[in-house]
């Protein structure tokens, strides 16, 4: 059973047409590349999966079972994590507390609730100990190298079970050594059974990491297929218009 | 000796000290303790307990204000009818009392009102997307003209059966001699720190001070929290309106004019960022406290009055000053 299934989805903002009846699943423990021009479609995609947008029309199911999101929060209990393209950081707060935005822990009884600095630096820690991260929980983000950052934002995905991860454009701006520092957190990520969706632009790193690749043209899925039977002559041929559509 | 990656985690990059010298708040203390020592030595009539007790009455007012208007900042937003608001809920207070109810009716009159009006601010800011300058400066009009349209632009200065109650409330000192207004100062203060450093709540406000959208994404309920800041500010000033009218035993249509830019000062003087993101309860107090200190002293010193003005017109620039040095320093 897929881990995720998409139904007919469509998307429109007034008279655009921002996504098209697009249908796809996702199994667990696979990288899914999603390429595509700007405005192809793929950003209003990953948001309507991430519980930002509601479909127009079609269905999503989780596990087999339909699921209907309001808000980013709804889809973090079904297990959906989202890493956004500009890390979605506070520079002004702690990397333990960037990590824990939005689901911070406390203790105490009933009403009487204080956050647990102790244990979000604990389990902060933690996570960055295990993506080899040399990166402080009480240090402030604004002092953080791109690497650093970029291990925060991923580490807010491994807090809780997440069943698929979507990650918006992770290499577009950072040195070369962070890239291959970022395909393998998504490496990490597969192996541990999750599924990832991997937006990005740079066709190197989809061909390294992913499993398979659909590519989006102006609304539409245009191709889905495994990444051995393709090859990024075809994938750039697809996005760009020159090959209209492949099976 | 090799360093392992969980010593790298582990390590804490600050000690207590590093953190002090890097906090504004403590150097305005500092410079709050000096200008009291100073003075002390250079005047006779400063360090008596009357010239004392007078400073730590006025500064509660501020002070009080300034608290509420911290939540504000540190979200990024302004709110400049606080003077008009305090203004109104005295004179919704005093009206309500002077028609014959109880204080009890009249502070819940009060509090209602000063919601209300936060509610507003805060629902057009936040879902209707206004930036706050416009909204509250609407406010800081519409405000002051309720409150003369409520008394018909007269001095209210007899509050019903409850009169001397209500007197006893902003005038007393139940507590070692300490004034009334300073006890609620320093509870509300309390209260504000640890809102601020202990609660979800607060958190969040300090991450969308940082990064508005980011706390959009990552969930944290930004517009419930917008409207929320404003009320907590419409607040404050409603609660300093029903002490203060306690205080004078009378209530004016002038009263809290021009209050916002003091309230304003005392924030960001006390290391509030008007940007968003950073402050703190004890900065708003002690920013209040410098500029009373400073205004007081004048007076002391036998510097005409007409100086004031400058005095703490260039400590807000100094204060923000101080800021940005630190910032080129860091970015070095």
């Amino acid at each position: 059973m897929s881990v995720l299934e998409l139904a007919n989805i469509s998307k429109h903002f007034g008279a655009i047409q921002a996504v098209n009846d697009v249908s796809f699943s996702l199994e667990a423990g696979e990288v899914v590349g999603l390429m595509g021009d700007n405005g192809a479609g793929k950003s209003t995609l990953v948001k309507m999966i991430a519980g930002n947008f509601r479909p127009s029309h079609g269905t999503m199911h989780l596990e087999g079972k339909e699921i209907v999101m309001h808000k980013p929060a709804e889809a973090r209990q079904h297990g959906i994590e989202i890493v956004h393209q500009d890390l979605a950081l506070c520079n002004n707060l702690t990397a333990a507390a960037n990590v824990y935005l939005g689901r911070e822990l406390r203790r105490g009884v009933g009403p009487f609730r204080i956050l647990d600095y102790a244990a979000m630096y604990k389990r902060a820690g933690q996570l960055f100990a295990e993506l080899k991260s040399e990166t402080r929980p009480r240090d402030l983000v604004k002092q953080m190298s791109g690497g650093q950052r970029q291990a925060v934002a991923i580490a807010r995905t491994m807090l809780s079970q997440a069943k698929i991860v979507l990650m918006d454009e992770p290499t577009a701006a950072i040195s070369v050594r962070q890239v291959a520092e970022v395909l393998n957190l998504i490496r990490h990520l597969r192996d541990q059974g999750i599924a990832v969706v991997l937006i990005s632009h740079r066709m190197p790193d989809v061909f390294d990491v992913a499993d398979r690749v659909i590519v989006m043209r102006r609304g539409r899925k245009v191709a889905d297929k495994k990444i051995a039977s393709s090859s990024p002559e075809e994938v750039t041929g697809l996005i760009t218009g020159a090959i209209e559509q492949v099976a | 000796m090799a360093v392992t990656l969980d010593q790298t985690i582990a390590q804490k990059q600050h000690t207590f000290l590093s953190r002090l010298l890097a906090n504004q708040t403590f150097w305005v203390v500092i410079a709050v303790i000096l200008a009291c020592l100073f003075l002390s030595f250079a005047t006779d009539s400063f360090a008596t307990s009357k010239n004392l007790f007078n400073i730590t009455r006025n500064v509660t007012f501020v002070a009080i204000v300034a608290l509420g208007m911290t939540f504000v900042i540190i979200t990024g937003g302004i709110d400049l009818s606080v003077g008009s608001v305090l203004c109104l809920c005295s004179m919704v207070l005093a009206v309500t009392m002077h028609a014959g109810y109880s204080i009890e009716i009249g502070i819940l009159a009060t509090i209602v009102t000063a919601l209300a009006i936060g509610a507003f601010n805060g629902v057009l800011i936040a879902y209707v997307g206004f930036p706050p300058f416009v909204v509250t400066l609407g406010m800081l009009s519409v405000a002051r003209s309720l409150a003369m349209v409520a008394s018909n632009n007269t001095v209210v200065f007899q509050f019903g059966p409850d009169h001397q109650k209500l007197l006893a409330l902003g005038g007393g000192a139940w507590v070692f001699g300490i004034a009334n207004p300073v006890l609620y100062m320093i509870i509300l203060a309390l209260i504000t720190g640890f809102i601020l450093r202990w609660t979800k709540f607060g958190r969040h406000i300090f991450a969308i001070g940082g990064n508005e959208h980011a706390a959009t994404l990552t969930g944290v309920p930004v517009k419930q929290i917008k409207v929320a800041v404003y009320m907590i500010s419409a607040l404050s000033a409603g609660l300093a309106g029903i002490i203060q009218t306690g205080w004078l035993g009378a209530v004016t249509t002038n009263l809290g004019t021009g209050m916002e830019l003091q309230v304003i000062a005392a924030t960001v003087i006390g290391g509030a960022n008007l940007a968003g993101g950073v402050g703190t309860a004890l900065g708003a107090i002690v920013g209040a406290a410098l500029i009373e200190v400073i205004r007081n002293s004048l007076g002391l010193l036998g510097i005409n009055a007409f100086w004031q003005g400058t005095f703490i017109g260039g400590a807000i620039i100094l204060a923000v000053l101080f800021d940005r040095i630190r910032n080129f320093r860091r970015s070095d």
